[in-house]
This record gives C-alpha cells, structure tokens and sequence, in this order.
C-alpha cells in the first residue's frame, strides 16, 4: 500500500512579475496500472491518478490527464509566468475516490 | 595419490588469493553506484523535491512518534529525537546486540516486539520501510563504520563465504560480478562495486522503495539461486560482510537508484 494523500509541489516563493518560473509537483501514489495480475491470476484492479490540474488565483494555468503507462509517484515539473502575488494550488484526482490537493503562496514584485 | 595433493595445493592456493582479494578490493577506490548513475538520476536522489523516498521518510518520522496500542510507548519514548539520537547508528548496523546479529530492520522489530508490545513488521512493508529510511537518513553524509570485533568474527567469515560462494544454476558468485568484474558492462549498464551505502533505496525499476535484502534477493535470482529468506541469519551475515567492505563509505539513505 503506498496510496496516501501525501504530495509535495515546489514553487519559488518569491519572482519578478514577467518572468518564467519552475513549479514542481510530485504525488506518492502506486499507479496501479491494471494490467497486472497477483500470484493466484486474479487482475489487480486499476488505481490511478486520472487528472492532475494547477489554478493560479484561481485560473486554470495547467491540466493534464493521467494513464495506465504513468509511472508510480508521478512528478509533474512545468513552467508558467508569474502574472500576480497569490496561491497556487494543485489537485490530483483519481479512480476510487481519490484526492489531494497542495498549496503553495507566491509573491510577485 | 600426487594428483592428490596437487588438486590440495591448488584448493590452498586458491582459498587463500579469494581470502586475500577482499583486502585488494577494499585498497581500490571505493565507488558508490551513485557516480554510475545519470545527471538526471543523481538530480533526483540529492533534491529533496525530486527524490521520491522523502514520502517515506515523512511516514517514518510519524511512525518513530506514535506511541503503541499496546503500552503507550512509541521510538521517541525512549530514543527521543531521531534528528540527534539516531545520528550515526545505521552505520553501525548490522551489529551483535546480545549475541545475536540485528540488521537495522530486525532492531526495528525487536524494539517493537519487545518493548512496544507491537506485532512485527513485514519485511518490504511500507511501514518497516519508512521507519528504517527515517533512521538511515540520520546518517545521511556519515561514512560507514562497522569493524571486525571478536563478538561478529563468525558471522563476518559467513557472510564473506557467501560472497564468494559460487550459486545457482548460473554457477557464479557475488564477487565475480561486483569485485573481479565491477565497472565491466553486463547488458547496457556498468556493474557497481555492490556497496550498501544508500538503503532503502527508491528504485525506479521497483518505482517504490525498497531494503537492501530486497537486492540481494534480486541478484540470487538473477544467477537462478535459492533466495536466502528476508529476516534469515545468512541474509544478515551477508549484509554484514558488506557493510565491513564498504567501511569507510559515506551512507547516501535514502538513495535513488535506476
């Protein structure tokens, strides 16, 4: 079992206004795929991450769609422009009712 | 009957070279696998925002304060803050505590069996896993420092036989690979001295964390060996041996490993 609600994002806490900035966001999660089979032959059911998105102050600056082939723990690294001071905040959902969401505060100057 | 003491003078001959070989070695220059890995790789296991056994260490420092059902008891009862008590102790492991060699994860279970009244840990657990990274990681930085004492003489001697011990249907010992034969190609990659300097380790093939017995086992299978048992006396006197090997060799817990 490695299916917690655990996360990590990294965001710089402070940037110019303009300027491009790095945002990581990394999930503990098994990703199981679905595909596999435990030692009697049964399939393991699948149990993954499905959406992974971003809001800035609300606005969506970042979605995407996880699959099957995604490895376990994913780590999403992607770059935006810091546009305003505020809260980024990030939501991972997935089959099984699976949620978690991280937050992290920027200042822009 | 000369045939005889031929064969002996070459069984004596070649007993003492393999005795000898593990002190050549050690007068190499240890290597840590991490100096075989990619850029992207090493990125992954020395930031802490990219290495992905930090999950784990964060269940290990809750598991080290949550007191037991049983008798209220948790890590911190008696050892207090891992942080400054646990500084240094993995590369102590494995030991003779009371006359028994305890690798790290059988200590574990021991304190938790004996003392917090707790049922024991399965090895590859989550939970044993987390706690043994929470406790490694103390050392992070610290070089190995376990030494021959008269207490672990014979297991010591065991786990280097196992070593160089020719196993399996692949007819081949841990040292043909990883002492005669390290930084050679097997397939695409470079063959590692075979140090246990950075368990558990979050391996990407694994895609989850994972102890160094759960590597041993790997590389039994892969010569086609009967898998020593996880917990078993031969698996801790070969982790043992290891340990004294890369004595000398800072501990990189929790490491990231392709």
């Amino acid at each position: 079992m490695s299916k917690t609600s655990r996360t990590s994002v990294t965001v710089p806490p402070r940037a110019q206004r303009g300027s491009i900035i790095e945002i990581r966001a990394i999930a503990q999660h098994d990703m199981e795929s679905g595909f596999r089979y435990t030692d009697g032959g049964k399939i393991i059911p699948r149990d993954i991450i499905r959406v992974f998105t971003c809001t800035y102050n609300n606005v969506e600056i970042f979605k995407a769609d996880f699959y099957s082939g995604i490895g376990a723990n994913p780590l999403v690294i992607f770059t935006t422009i810091a546009t305003e001071t505020g809260t980024l905040e990030f939501r991972w959902i997935g089959d099984h009712s699976y949620e978690a969401v991280n937050q992290a505060n920027i200042t822009v100057v | 009957m000369m045939k005889l003491q031929f064969l002996l003078a070459y069984c004596l001959i070649f007993s003492t070279s393999l005795v000898l070989s593990a002190t050549d070695a050690h007068q190499k220059k240890l290597q840590s696998s991490y100096d075989l890995m990619s850029n992207e790789n090493k990125a992954m296991q020395d930031d802490p925002s990219l290495n992905p056994a930090m999950f784990w260490l964060g269940d290990g420092e809750t598991l080290w304060n949550q007191p037991s059902a049983k008798n209220n008891q948790s890590c911190s009862s008696c050892h207090g803050d891992a942080k400054k008590s646990m500084r240094g102790t993995a590369t102590v492991f494995p030991k003779m505590i009371k006359g028994k060699l305890q690798t790290l994860e059988s200590q574990i279970n021991q304190c938790r069996v004996n003392l917090q009244g707790n049922p024991a840990l399965a090895y590859e657990s989550k939970e044993l896993l987390s706690l043994t990274a929470w406790v490694a990681y103390q050392s992070k930085g610290i070089p190995i420092a376990v030494k021959k004492t008269l207490e672990n003489k014979v297991a010591l001697q065991k786990g280097r036989q196992s070593f160089y011990e020719r196993i399996g249907q692949l007819n081949l010992s841990c040292a043909q690979c990883h002492e005669d034969r390290a930084g050679l190609k097997l397939g695409g990659s470079t063959i590692p001295q075979g140090h246990p300097n950075a368990y558990p380790i979050y391996r990407l093939e694994w895609q989850t964390l994972g102890s160094l017995q759960r590597r041993l086992r790997n590389c039994m299978s892969g010569v086609r060996a009967q898998q020593y048992e996880y917990g078993s006396p031969e698996m801790a006197q070969l982790e043992l041996f290891l340990a004294w090997r890369a004595r000398g060799l800072p501990l990189e817990s929790p490491g990231v490993r392709p």
